[in-house]
């Protein structure tokens, strides 16, 4: 149960006191009483009151002097003006002042009761209101993206360079690292942040639904276009806009594109309506759009226009050190969500992550922790709960030549078989001497 | 007798609308009701530029009236009630106090320009004395849609709910009735 709402009378005339206080305090208020504006600063001092109801004409210091300390004290005080000589000017003076309302007296009772009612009511939401922002500014922390290697510490600077600003991003990397990731931590950390994010996959979409689905249609507009629809554009109206695989737009939703980005004005498909809206943009891409320029299937204004800050984030292969850190936290967040008391990985099962090329990056090794946690028993993960071809490939060079490969598989083989030559020999399907001198011109050597 | 509410009437309301109230009120208290006819000061509670009669004035006749004679005590008039701050009032009480003041003026229909229903302005009234009287006896207004305790700025509001307690506010008066009272 929420405690009572608490309401300050402040009037120069006992009788409006008395006969407000006995209303409100029938609805079960907490109220208070001030005859003058020195016994309400000094009611102020003794508690919280939510709503103020202030008379404008009192002897001494007069209601609107009196809102502005009040307001230093409480900013967050909801204030009520009453006066018996009604006026537009005060009224309007005492709305830019900020107070909440303004009413004459005598007062119409079902009015007053709705003012108070509604007054407690957007307090409530003021509050919820906060709640939510302290909530979403709890989210918009960079936690989620893991990593301590110089690489990724870089791309956390660049983050929060351009997070504050309205600039266009475009981040670039190979997929599965994670950049859609890194689009949101811009969003969250802008000013932008309590309006949505709005994500849509330009190379998932067949050009005549992208364009629908970037700016929305009509009824009407096309066969099976039964209701007007709002397009991504619309709905990221105050927020952001971030557009994966933006190279994979086919030339005239480009040039839509293009002129909705810079305008930021459309019309929906089908429609007349020029639509105004205010969002920012961030792109991702995992092609080579200069190459696409000089191919001409890219176009270069658009080019230039979405490549005005770029992002590139490093392949996880070339910031190894992340990939512990990334892992253990992949344990972490599997372990709650599954429920299984899986806490670490462990040494030899960590060796074989390491040295995995992670040609799918991120979203390879997070697939690669959640199969070994569905399959591994507690507490930790071993070499053998880890997908069969990434063990095999563990010691995998990245662009690994015929006799490194050549190298690795023998290595393997004579382990399988305890250094036994003739044993290897059969599952290699050669002779024990070209075995002997394959084993010779590698380098390897039994393990003492 | 101690457990009783009196009731002052200074309206020309039929005598079997009188002794239906009184009944009412016995019923949804639990206890005994007197009617009287009281000639209350109505002039001196007159302000001539509202053209209304002041509410607390005349709730202040009435304590005084009450003066040592035990119980709770509530005016019935028929003129516009009025306090500074507020434009009109249907009743006023004092809180958890001894009195309380109701008029139907503004409960009969011919003030909205509507013909006359005697059964409505008899069901309205009641309502407002319990109303009333339930404040006297500390009860705040409830949030229950047809509680009588809820406060109606509306005459129409008046008409939806019901002239009984909810379960909560009647459990409050029960378990304080004796305490009060007074007794």
């Amino acid at each position: 149960m929420t405690s009572p709402v608490a309401i300050l009378i402040v009037d120069d005339e006992k009788i409006v006191r008395e006969s407000l206080s006995k209303w409100f305090k029938e609805d079960g208020y907490i109220v208070g009483t001030a005859e003058n504006a020195a016994e309400a600063l000094k009611q102020l001092q003794t508690r919280t009151w939510e709503i103020i109801l202030l008379d404008i004409r009192m002897p001494g210091m007069d209601g609107m002097e009196l809102q502005q300390r009040i307001r230093e004290i409480d900013s967050s005080a909801t204030i009520i003006f009453i006066t018996a000589h009604a006026s537009v000017d005060t009224a309007v003076k005492a709305l830019k002042a900020g107070a909440f309302d303004y009413i004459a007296k005598p007062i119409d009772p079902d009015y007053l009761s709705h003012l108070i009612q509604n007054a407690v009511k957007q307090r409530s939401l003021a509050g919820e209101n906060l709640r939510l922002k302290e909530q979403i500014s709890e989210f918009a922390k960079i936690e989620e993206i893991v990593g301590n290697s110089p690489q990724i510490k870089k791309v956390f600077e660049m983050i929060n360079t351009v997070a504050k600003t309205d600039t266009t991003v475009m981040i670039r990397g190979e997929s599965g690292t994670g950049k859609e990731l890194i689009a949101r931590a811009i969003h969250a950390n802008s000013e932008r942040r309590y309006f949505p994010i709005v994500a849509i996959n330009c190379g998932a979409l067949p050009e005549g639904i992208l364009e629908s689905e970037l700016f929305g249609h009509e009824r009407g507009a096309f066969t099976g276009a039964q209701y007007r629809r709002k397009g991504k554009l619309e709905l990221a109206d105050g927020g952001t806009l971030f557009l994966d695989e933006v190279g994979n737009i086919s030339m005239k939703t480009q040039m839509d594109l293009l002129r909705a980005i810079e305008t930021k004005q459309f019309t929906r498909v089908g429609g007349n309506e020029t639509i105004s809206v205010d969002f920012r943009t961030i792109c991702a891409t995992n092609r080579d759009l200069e190459k696409a320029v000089q191919e001409g299937t890219f176009r270069e204004d658009l080019y230039y226009r979405l490549n005005v800050f770029s992002i590139v984030i490093p392949p996880l292969r070339e910031r190894k050190s992340d990939i512990p850190l990334l892992a253990n936290y992949f344990v972490k967040k599997y372990g709650q969500t599954m429920g299984k008391p899986i806490t670490s990985i462990s040494s030899e099962a960590m060796d074989v992550i390491i040295k995995y090329n992670w040609p799918g990056n991120i979203r390879e090794l997070e697939n690669a922790i959640e199969r070994a946690m569905v399959v591994g028993k507690p507490p930790c993960i071993r070499p053998h709960d880890l997908p069969f071809q990434l063990s095999e490939r563990a010691d995998a060079p990245s662009l690994g030549s015929l006799a490194a490969m050549e190298k690795n598989h023998i290595a393997e083989i004579l382990a399988a078989n305890n250094w036994n030559i003739s044993r290897s020999a059969e599952t290699l399907q050669i002779d024990r001497v070209t075995l002997y001198n394959k084993i010779e011109k590698y380098g390897l050597k039994k393990p003492q | 007798m101690t457990r009783s509410i009196h009731i002052l009437n200074a309206t020309s309301l039929p005598a079997n609308d009188l002794e239906y109230l009184s009944r009412s009120v016995e019923g949804v208290f639990g206890i005994a009701a007197q009617m009287t006819h009281s000639h209350l000061e109505l002039e001196k509670a007159f302000d001539g530029s509202r053209r209304q009669f002041s509410s607390t004035a005349l709730l202040s006749q009435i304590i005084t009236r009450a003066d040592s004679t035990p119980g709770k005590f509530i005016g019935l008039v028929d003129v516009d009630l009025f306090v500074p701050i507020l434009t009109f009032v249907y009743g006023e009480a004092q809180f958890d106090g001894r009195a309380a003041v109701v008029s139907t003026y503004r409960l009969a229909n011919q003030f909205y320009g509507v013909e006359a229903d005697a059964v409505l302005l008899r069901r309205r009234l009641e309502k407002e004395i319990i109303h009333e009287l339930g404040h006297t006896f500390g009860l705040y207004h409830c949030r229950q849609f047809e509680c009588v305790m809820r406060s109606s700025t509306y005459v129409e509001e008046i008409d939806l709910k019901r002239h009984e307690f909810c379960p909560q506010c009647f459990d409050y008066l029960r378990r304080n009735l004796d305490s009060l009272l007074g007794v």
